[in-house]
């Protein structure tokens, strides 16, 4: 494959793949350095697509991006309702956030819908050529002609890196994730810090899902959340809890997506799930140490006050 | 010091724990029903029926479903017991009926008193060694399982897909699927003329094993010190924290990975992509809703395969959509959760004074 309209392809679809992954990532590697582990995470990124549905047939495509960040928060307001304030088991409350998302988001698509079999059409969220940048050849199309979502998570990066790593805020909630006893005696409020951690996390994941339904796809499904949540959360740790890695992790993953669905149009006896599998892999690897250090913050998961 | 070794007994026992937390779903159940513009009365009463409605509708379909929900319940609730967090049940029992299929499908003409135990006892080893992976990134490296676990879930999957697609696929070569297996590999019926097989009288069994183990055995109680506090437990000088994290992964992976074994060997006799509809998650609820005892794992399991029996009904006879049941399911984790947490905090305050 030396032919450059291949591999401009390729990477549209990379990328396409991976914003979601990015997007949910970024949030959720907030909410770990802040100690939370949202397991729920899969049910804000459902909730997001079908917020995001119902908000673009209401007022059109950038509301529903707007919905599907507000649906996606309130998921995960919800998860912290129960982790964090009432201190319930992270791993639990996340599973039954998850299952109940996938459930309700059905239910709702159902009663509004009905079960027609059609394919729901949504107005979809166009793409903004950026002046020149895009005219790049190969990697123009794939990073400078795209929807909102795509630039929005360029600029996530820097900005989160910056907040986490750079500001006094970041310092607090990294604290509050690491030690949060520690936190909590030198006058940080752990609870609230975590919920605004989690919350941020949902609106993210909601947006990810809003990109599904309104940018990637144009409709809605059940179940069209497909694991992007689950995969957001491999992505933070092969990302080492840091924006710059998730980025890079999450390309990975949607690289791997994108390459399977290429190499299945070329030959459909090729092994593709191997391919699938290839990221998770890697990402328990990752963990094991094969790329150096990958730690996760030391509260991470823990109930606290204990 | 903490409130909590003062206690001695729990505030609540475990049934009123779970039979409270039963109503409350109820409760919030009918109310985001009768929201959703549907009839409670009615969306319950369909349900029921279909779940219980007939000595038919309970034996072959209410606990046909239960069994796989016995089995990956009680694969969590030991690894829970033991503080281990195993969400990793999903593929564990993916692995193990891989393993069985290909053990029952490689050994055509095997008399079914050696093919069953076989398929079955590779299913178990393949659950536990798919456990093993986590286990020794814990006790190794000291990474925590919640990520593992979830990780190796996606990695089974897809395994499972390319087993089917490729290697393991139908001789016929129609459907992304195995052969079938040897007929002599199928589990006997349980009760002639339903659909029980053997597979629930065996999650019976392990489940009475699992419980006299925890309850009367000294390893079930250095299994439930570690769980309670592995700290205390490895400063007390009296257990190492390692070899019962071991013991609780592979027992889970096992019995997650029987699970799958018993699902082909008893229902599908063979393998296909998504065999599961997320019993390794599902199982987390049933666990919970048990409080983790693997006799009362018996009943809620009964609990969780009526509710996914009588979903069919209830959107059938109460035109509710049967997506609605993985609602009450949440609903139900959350329930518990609740109750546990204000009883704890009432018990709390109640012996501050």
């Amino acid at each position: 494959m030396g032919d450059i309209g291949a591999l401009s392809s390729f990477l549209v679809s990379a990328v396409g793949l991976a914003v979601p992954l990015v997007l949910a990532a970024l949030g959720e590697t907030v909410s770990e350095r802040a100690g939370v582990i949202n397991i729920g995470l899969e049910g804000s990124v459902i909730w997001g697509a079908l917020g995001g549905a119902l908000g673009a047939l209401a007022a059109g495509p950038y509301a529903g991006l707007a919905a599907g960040a507000l649906a996606g928060g309130m998921a995960a307001l919800l998860f912290a309702v129960f982790a964090v304030w009432l201190n319930t088991n992270q791993i639990i409350t996340g599973t039954a956030v998850t299952i109940g998302s996938l459930g309700f988001t059905g239910a709702v698509f159902q009663s509004r819908f009905g079960v027609t079999g059609l394919a729901l059409e949504l107005p979809t969220v166009p793409a903004w050529e950026v002046p020149l940048l895009s005219r790049i050849p190969a990697l123009g199309p794939a990073f400078f002609d795209q929807a909102v979502t795509v630039y929005l998570a360029y600029a996530l990066v820097p900005v989160l890196g910056w907040f986490l790593f750079r500001s006094r805020w970041g310092l607090v909630l990294r604290a509050v994730g690491e030690s949060p006893d520690a936190a909590h005696a030198s006058g940080v409020p752990v609870a609230r810090t975590r919920m605004l951690a989690v919350v941020f996390a949902g609106l993210m994941a909601g947006v990810a899902g809003a990109h599904l339904s309104l940018v990637h796809t144009g409709t809605f499904a059940e179940n069209m959340s497909a694991g992007k949540g689950f995969i957001a959360i491999a992505v933070v740790v092969l990302g080492r809890w840091s924006p710059k890695g998730v980025v890079a992790a999450a390309l990975f993953f949607g690289g791997a997506e994108a390459l399977q669905f290429a190499l299945q149009a070329v030959d459909a006896d090729l092994p593709y799930p191997l391919f699938l599998a290839l990221p998770y892999v890697l990402s328990l690897a990752a963990l094991a140490g094969w790329f150096g250090r990958a730690r996760a913050p030391e509260g991470l998961a823990l109930p606290w006050p204990r | 010091m903490s409130t909590t070794t003062l206690r001695t007994r729990p505030p609540l026992t475990p049934a009123l724990t779970a039979a409270t937390a039963l109503l409350a779903t109820l409760a919030v159940a009918a109310a985001l029903l009768a929201l959703g513009g549907y009839s409670p009365g009615d969306a319950f009463a369909a349900l029921f029926r279909g779940a219980f409605g007939s000595w038919d509708r309970f034996v072959s379909f209410t606990l046909v479903r239960a069994t796989p929900l016995l089995l990956t319940g009680l694969a969590v609730a030991f690894a829970f017991r033991a503080r281990v967090w195993n969400i990793g049940a999903e593929g564990q029992l993916h692995a193990g009926a891989l393993a069985g299929v290909a053990v029952a499908v490689a050994l055509p003409g095997t008399p079914g008193l050696i093919l069953i135990p076989a398929t079955l006892l590779a299913a178990a080893a393949a659950g536990a060694l798919w456990a093993s992976v986590p286990a020794a990134m814990k006790t190794g490296m000291g990474v925590g399982e919640v990520i593992t676990t979830l990780l190796m879930n996606f990695v089974a999957l897809f395994m499972a897909q390319f087993l089917v697609q490729g290697p393991l696929r139908e001789s016929r070569g129609v459907f992304n699927q195995t052969d079938e297996i040897p007929a002599a590999a199928h589990l006997p019926d349980l009760i002639p003329g339903t659909r029980l097989h053997l597979g629930f009288l065996i999650g019976v069994l392990i489940a009475v094993a699992l419980w006299l183990y925890l309850t009367r055995t000294p390893g079930g109680f250095r299994l439930r010190a570690v769980g309670a506090s592995p700290r205390a437990a490895e400063v007390s000088g009296r257990f190492r924290a390692k070899p019962v994290v071991w013991l609780a992964f592979l027992t889970s992976g096992a019995i997650a990975g029987l699970a799958g074994g018993v699902q082909i060997a008893g229902i599908t006799h063979r393998m296909y992509e998504n065999l599961s509809p997320g019993w390794g998650y599902t199982a987390i609820a049933v666990a919970l809703l048990a409080r983790l005892n693997p006799l009362a794992l018996v009943v809620t399991a009964i609990v969780f395969g009526a509710l996914s029996a009588g979903g069919g009904a209830m959107q059938r006879d109460a035109g509710v959509p049967e997506v609605w049941v993985r609602g009450i399911e949440a609903l139900v984790i959350l329930a518990v959760l609740t109750v546990d947490r204000s009883w704890q905090a009432l018990a709390d305050r109640g012996s501050r004074g």
